[in-house]
C-alpha cells in the first residue's frame, strides 16, 4: 500500500513543484469561456442558452492540454521505465497516477466552476446539474485521456494528434453532460443522463487502468 | 473451430490468399453494383412521397451499413492481432481503414444531398447523422495514430488499442434512432418478416449492399498486399515477386535481363 | 423502365442535381481510392525491383574490386 501512496505523493509534489504548468490550463479555461460573451453575443439569455456547453467544451480543451503531463515527465526522466520494470502491477500504477492527475487538474475547475456559471448567466439550478455532470464526467476524461496519452507518450507530434483521437471518444458524455443541464434549466429531471455518466465512469474504472497499462507497453516497447 | 485461419498469419499466405480472392471480389463488385445501380436508377419504382430522389438510397444505405460493418470488422481484426499476436491482423486492420473511411464519407455526402431536397436541410445535429460524422473522425484518427509511428508494428498495437475504444460508439449508431427522437427515418430492412419497403425496390438495394461489399473487400486485398509488401520488402519471396512481376513485364529490358542472370 | 424518355431519366423527376451529385461523388470516390491503391501497389514492387538493382550493383562493383586486387 505503501508504494501506491508513494507514487501518489511523488505525483502531488512533483506537480505542486510546477505550478505554472498547473494554473495555465485553468487560465485557458477561463479565457476561452470569456471568448463566447465577446464573440457570440453578451445578452443574458444567449449565454444561458450555450453556457452548459460552453463549459464542457472549454472543460475538454483545456483538459487536452493538462493530460499530456501525465506521463511525460515521467518517461522524460526514466521513472516510467522504471515503473514498468519494478514489477508493480502496471494497471494500479497507472490508476494512482490518473488520480492524482484529476486532483489536481479537475478539483481547480470545479473550484472555478461558480465563477463560469456566473459569467454565463447560469441558474442555480443549471449550476447544481453542471457541477454533478463534472464531478461525473471529469474522471471520465482522466481515465479515458490517459489511454490515449499511454500510446502518445514520446511521439514528438504527440498533441494535436491527441486532441483528435480524443475528441471524438469525449462527444458522447460532451452531449450527455450538456443534455442534462438544459434539462435542469428547464426544471426537468436529469437522473437518467447523470446515470448515463456514472454506468460510463464505472465501466472506465473498471477497465480503463488495464487498458492504459496495455497502451504504455506498446508505446513503450 | 478456426485451425484454418491460421496459416494466413504468415505474410506469404496471406497475400496468396489476397491474390487468389481478389479477381473474385472484383468481377463481383463490378457485376453486383452494375445491375444494382441500372435498376435502382432506371427500374425500380417511384416512391409515392419522394418521388425519384429516393433513389439515392441504393448508394447511402450500403455504404451507411458498410461504414460500421468495416468499422468492426476493423476492431475484431484489432482484437486478433492483440490476443493472438498476428501481424497480418494489424495489417488487415490498417488495409481496412482507408476504405471504411471513404464509405463513411459517402454516406454522409449522400445523406445531405439526399436530405436536402426532402428533408430542407443539407445537415442536421440528430443522433444519427452526428455519430456517423464521429465514426469518420474514429476512422481518421486510427489511419493519423497508425501513421504517426516510425515501428509498424508497434503502430498497429496503437492504432488497435484506438479502433477497440472506439468500437463502442457503432451500437449508439445503430440503436440512436430508437433512443432519441430523430428527422433520421428507423431502420429499413431490419425487421427481417415485414419489412417496411416494396420488394420492386428491396431488391436493388441488397444487390447493391453486396456489391459495395465486395468493392471494399477487393480494395482491402490491394492495400494488404500493399502493406504486406511495405513491412516484407527484405524477405526473399517479396523479392523474387517483385522481380518477377518487372520481369514479365519488360522482357527486352536489358538491366532486369542481366540482373536475372547475375543473381 | 420507369422513366418516359431519356432526358426524363436524366431529370430525375426533378431531382436531377441531387442524385446525380449522389452518384456521381460516390463513384468518383471509390474510383479514386481503388486507383490510388493499385497505384501504390506498382510503386511499391517498383522499389523493391530498385532496391533489388542496387543491391546487385553494390555486389558486382564490390567483387570487381576484389577482382582487381
Amino acid at each position: 500500500m505503501s508504494l501506491y501512496q508513494g507514487i501518489f505523493k511523488r505525483d502531488m509534489q512533483v506537480a505542486f513543484k510546477q505550478k505554472a504548468e498547473l494554473v495555465q490550463p485553468l487560465m485557458f479555461l477561463l479565457m476561452v469561456v470569456t471568448l463566447f460573451p465577446l464573440g457570440v453575443s453578451p445578452s443574458p439569455d444567449t449565454l444561458q442558452r450555450i453556457g452548459p456547453g460552453v463549459i464542457w467544451i472549454a472543460a475538454i480543451l483545456s483538459s487536452l492540454m493538462a493530460m499530456e503531463r501525465l506521463f511525460r515527465d515521467d518517461f522524460q526522466d526514466g521513472s516510467l521505465e522504471q515503473y514498468m520494470l519494478s514489477g508493480m502491477p502496471l494497471p494500479a500504477v497507472s490508476a494512482v497516477k490518473v488520480a492524482a492527475h484529476w486532483l489536481v487538474s479537475f478539483v481547480p475547475l470545479l473550484l472555478l466552476s461558480p465563477l463560469l456559471a456566473m459569467f454565463l448567466n447560469l441558474t442555480v439550478d443549471m449550476y447544481i446539474a453542471l457541477v454533478l455532470t463534472l464531478i461525473l464526467g471529469t474522471p471520465l476524461l482522466s481515465l479515458i485521456g490517459a489511454i490515449a496519452v499511454g500510446l502518445t507518450v514520446g511521439l514528438q507530434k504527440g498533441g494535436v494528434l491527441l486532441a483528435l483521437l480524443l475528441i471524438p471518444v469525449f462527444i458522447p458524455l460532451l452531449i450527455f453532460a450538456t443534455s442534462a443541464v438544459d434539462s435542469a434549466a428547464l426544471q426537468l429531471p436529469y437522473h437518467a443522463q447523470l446515470a448515463i455518466i456514472a454506468a460510463m465512469l464505472l465501466l472506465a474504472a473498471a477497465l480503463a487502468p488495464f487498458a492504459i497499462a496495455y497502451s504504455l507497453k506498446v508505446s513503450q516497447n | 473451430m478456426w485451425k484454418w485461419l491460421h496459416p494466413y498469419a504468415k505474410t506469404e499466405r496471406a497475400y496468396q490468399l489476397c491474390l487468389t480472392l481478389q479477381p473474385w471480389f472484383w468481377v463481383g463488385a463490378l457485376a453486383c453494383l452494375s445491375v444494382g445501380t441500372v435498376w435502382g436508377l432506371a427500374f425500380a419504382p417511384q416512391d409515392y412521397q419522394q418521388g425519384d430522389s429516393f433513389r439515392i438510397i441504393y448508394i447511402h444505405v450500403p455504404s451507411a451499413i458498410l461504414s460500421m460493418g468495416t468499422y468492426v470488422a476493423m476492431a475484431i481484426a484489432a482484437l486478433v492481432g492483440m490476443v493472438w499476436q498476428w501481424r497480418t491482423a494489424y495489417m488487415s486492420m490498417i488495409a481496412m481503414a482507408p476504405i471504411g473511411a471513404v464509405m463513411t464519407f459517402i454516406a454522409l455526402f449522400t445523406g445531405a444531398a439526399w436530405g436536402k431536397p426532402m428533408w430542407g436541410a443539407w445537415w442536421v445535429w440528430d443522433a444519427r447523422l452526428t455519430s456517423e460524422l464521429i465514426l469518420l473522425f474514429l476512422y481518421m484518427g486510427v489511419i493519423a495514430l497508425y501513421g504517426a509511428f516510425e515501428d509498424k508494428q508497434q503502430a498497429g498495437k496503437a492504432a488497435g488499442v484506438m479502433a477497440l475504444v472506439g468500437v463502442v460508439n457503432i451500437p449508439i449508431i445503430h440503436y440512436s434512432v430508437e433512443w432519441w427522437n430523430t428527422l433520421h427515418q428507423g431502420a429499413t430492412i431490419s425487421k427481417f418478416d415485414n419489412p417496411s419497403i416494396a420488394p420492386e425496390m428491396l431488391w436493388p438495394l441488397l444487390i447493391n449492399l453486396l456489391g459495395f461489399a465486395f468493392f471494399i473487400g477487393a480494395v482491402t486485398t490491394v492495400r494488404l498486399r500493399n502493406e504486406i509488401v511495405l513491412r516484407e520488402m527484405h524477405r526473399p519471396w517479396v523479392q523474387a515477386l517483385a522481380m518477377n512481376k518487372a520481369l514479365n513485364q519488360q522482357p527486352g529490358d536489358a538491366a532486369t535481363a542481366s540482373l536475372k542472370e547475375g543473381s | 423502365m420507369q422513366f418516359e424518355s431519356f432526358a426524363d431519366f436524366l431529370n430525375m423527376g426533378g431531382y436531377a442535381f441531387y442524385v446525380w451529385l449522389s452518384f456521381g461523388v460516390t463513384f468518383l470516390a471509390m474510383g479514386i481510392i481503388a486507383i490510388q491503391s493499385f497505384s501504390k501497389h506498382r510503386d511499391l514492387l517498383k522499389q523493391v525491383v530498385v532496391e533489388q538493382e542496387r543491391k546487385a550493383r553494390i555486389k558486382q562493383a564490390r567483387q570487381q574490386q576484389q577482382d582487381s586486387m
